[in-house]
């Protein structure tokens, strides 16, 4: 059987008319948890201002919807269709009676040794020695910070590829109201150093920030060490390993308490929660989305005869937050799982 | 014209098979305080059939040690035939296994965050877990929604 075209896109019509309330929902549903209900800012930058919307094309948002900025926790929202992308940049135009900014792709040449030397003068101690970006993009969500607005990443493929360079030169020229982003014409820079900065940042995209995973295969979602031990022994074992690698035992139950009725729990099936509290702060500080995974949790398993211990594998599940500041510690925290369950087996 | 542009594109996102989830993440704020979207949130799981297994406590832990934190809690919630079976035939699901929701304040709104199910599906393609992911993303979007809805 296929689909009926003609009868599919009447049924359709009533869907297009909701559009437009469609993208203060999308909006809500995809963004507000991070940028605020309104654009107010939350994590990110403040999308509402009115100086953003002066400098930025509806092309910008639209390109920013889809590529994301990738390790720096803006995922790339590859499951909004091209309408729903169109309805959530109409929402986010609601918010100011600006119009926003047209710029042409005019490629804007420039001397990248004299860019770069005044990047590093003028602009790495906000954006980063490399343009990556200010630390603690995370950090904002239910946590206090110090700075009310991160300088954002501009050695991102995701930037680069939704600005234009005369967008970057009208950002510099004029600065973004509102923000630390300052006028550098004002603070004494000619227009030829303001194009030499833009060559300089579009020159990013010759050589992309390597992220420690890119391009080798996906690590395993599972961590399991065989136990040679019986299921008691080793819960018993993985505790003490635990505690001799600095982590404080918190709970100990089989994997369906709760859900069955008491006294009916499957006993071949346990969890043990351990915890450094030290690691766990500064996981939640670096990225408050991870005490999903945290704290620090083995499964151990006896079936057959056959007893095995399993944790999830955090340098696999950082890769789904998008954060590249989470990267190292959750390699770490792999090797720390690693260890402890061996430590049991011994 | 704009309008047929967009009937098309409406129309090849229904007929296109679904695309690969960059987003990953699901998460969402809520106008209730910590306390309403807690309640809201228990009752979005049981109206869509899963039993509240736990909540942990992640906040009391960090204070009872001296960290500063606002409030944070990780709701666990499954079905225990489905939890049962799916960890007799893949026991390689376990460390997933309950489901869970992180919850936490933001002043005095609220935020929800975890992983998307059909991310499992990358972790473990085994095609018969697939309906399993896709049932569970269906089932967490109505309640997630109804978290975020609930004023
Ligand atoms: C005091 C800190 C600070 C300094 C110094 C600074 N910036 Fe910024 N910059 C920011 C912040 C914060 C923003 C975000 C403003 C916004 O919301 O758009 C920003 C935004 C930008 C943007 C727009 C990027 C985007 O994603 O919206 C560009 C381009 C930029 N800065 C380039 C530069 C360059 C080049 C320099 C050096 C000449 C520089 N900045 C110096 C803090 C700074
Ligand atoms: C998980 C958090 C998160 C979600 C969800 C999210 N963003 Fe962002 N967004 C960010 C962060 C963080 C940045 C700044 C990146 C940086 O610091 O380099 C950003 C940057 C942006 C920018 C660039 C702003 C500028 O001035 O250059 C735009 C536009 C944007 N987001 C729009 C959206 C829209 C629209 C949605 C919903 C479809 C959305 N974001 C969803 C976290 C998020």
């Amino acid at each position: 059987m296929r689909p009926a075209i003609p009868s599919l896109l009447l049924a359709l019509l009533p869907a297009l008319s909701a559009l437009a309330d469609d993208g203060a929902r999308l909006y809500a549903q995809n963004c507000a948890a991070c940028h605020g209900e309104r654009g107010s800012g939350g994590i990110g930058v403040p999308l509402a201002l009115p100086s953003i919307r002066a400098l930025t094309t509806e092309e910008y948002l639209r390109r920013s919807i889809r590529h994301g900025r990738p390790g720096r926790v803006m995922p790339a929202f590859a499951s909004l269709s091209a309408a729903e992308v169109d309805a959530i940049v109409a929402h986010m135009g609601s918010w100011n009676p600006g119009r926003p900014a047209e710029y042409a792709e005019t490629r804007i040449p420039g001397d990248l040794a004299n860019g770069g030397k005044l990047f590093q003068k003028h602009c790495a101690s906000c954006h980063g020695a490399t343009g990556e970006g200010g630390k603690g993009t995370g950090v904002t969500l239910s946590r206090p910070r110090e700075q009310t607005i991160m300088a954002p990443a501009l050695h991102n493929a995701g930037f680069l590829a939704s600005t234009t360079d005369l967008q970057i030169k009208a950002i510099l020229t004029q600065g973004v109201t509102g923000t630390p982003m300052v006028s550098f014409v004002r603070k004494g820079l000619k227009e030829q150093d303001i194009d030499d900065l833009v060559a300089f940042v579009r020159n990013f995209e010759q050589s992309p920030l390597a992220r420690p995973d890119a391009g080798k295969p996906a690590p395993e979602p599972v961590l399991s060490v065989e136990s040679p031990y019986d299921l008691k022994t080793t819960v018993a074992n993985l505790k003490r390993a635990a505690e001799t690698n600095n982590f404080i035992f918190i709970r100990e139950q089989t994997l369906d308490e709760g859900i069955v009725p008491p006294g009916r729990e499957n006993h071949n099936q346990q969890i043990v929660y351990v915890c450094n509290f030290g690691l766990l702060a500064q996981a939640l500080n670096t990225d408050p989305r991870v005490g999903l995974f945290l704290p620090c949790r083995f499964t151990i398993l006896e079936q057959a005869g056959k007893v095995t211990m399993m944790a999830s594998n955090p340098k696999r599940l950082s890769q789904i937050f998008n954060n590249s500041e989470l990267d190292e510690m959750c390699e770490k925290l792999t090797k720390m799982y690693l260890t402890i369950m061996e430590d049991a087996t011994l | 014209m704009r309008t047929l542009r967009i009937l098309l594109a409406l129309v090849s996102a229904l007929l296109a098979p679904a695309a690969a989830h960059a987003d990953q993440m699901l998460i969402i704020r809520s106008g209730q305080d910590f306390e309403g979207a807690m309640l809201t949130l228990q009752n979005a799981i049981a109206a869509q059939g899963y039993t509240l297994a736990r909540v942990q406590r992640v906040d009391v832990g960090l204070e009872a040690r001296g960290y500063k934190t606002d409030k944070y809690r990780v709701v666990f919630y499954g079905k225990a035939e489905e939890v049962a079976a799916l960890a007799e035939k893949h026991p390689q699901l376990m460390p997933f296994l309950p489901l869970n929701i992180a919850i936490f304040a933001e002043g005095d709104q609220t935020l929800l965050a975890t992983n998307r199910p059909g991310v499992l599906g990358e972790f473990f393609p085994a095609p018969e877990l697939k309906p399993v992911f896709a049932r569970w993303e269906k089932d967490l979007l109505e309640i997630l929604e109804k978290v975020r809805e609930a004023r």
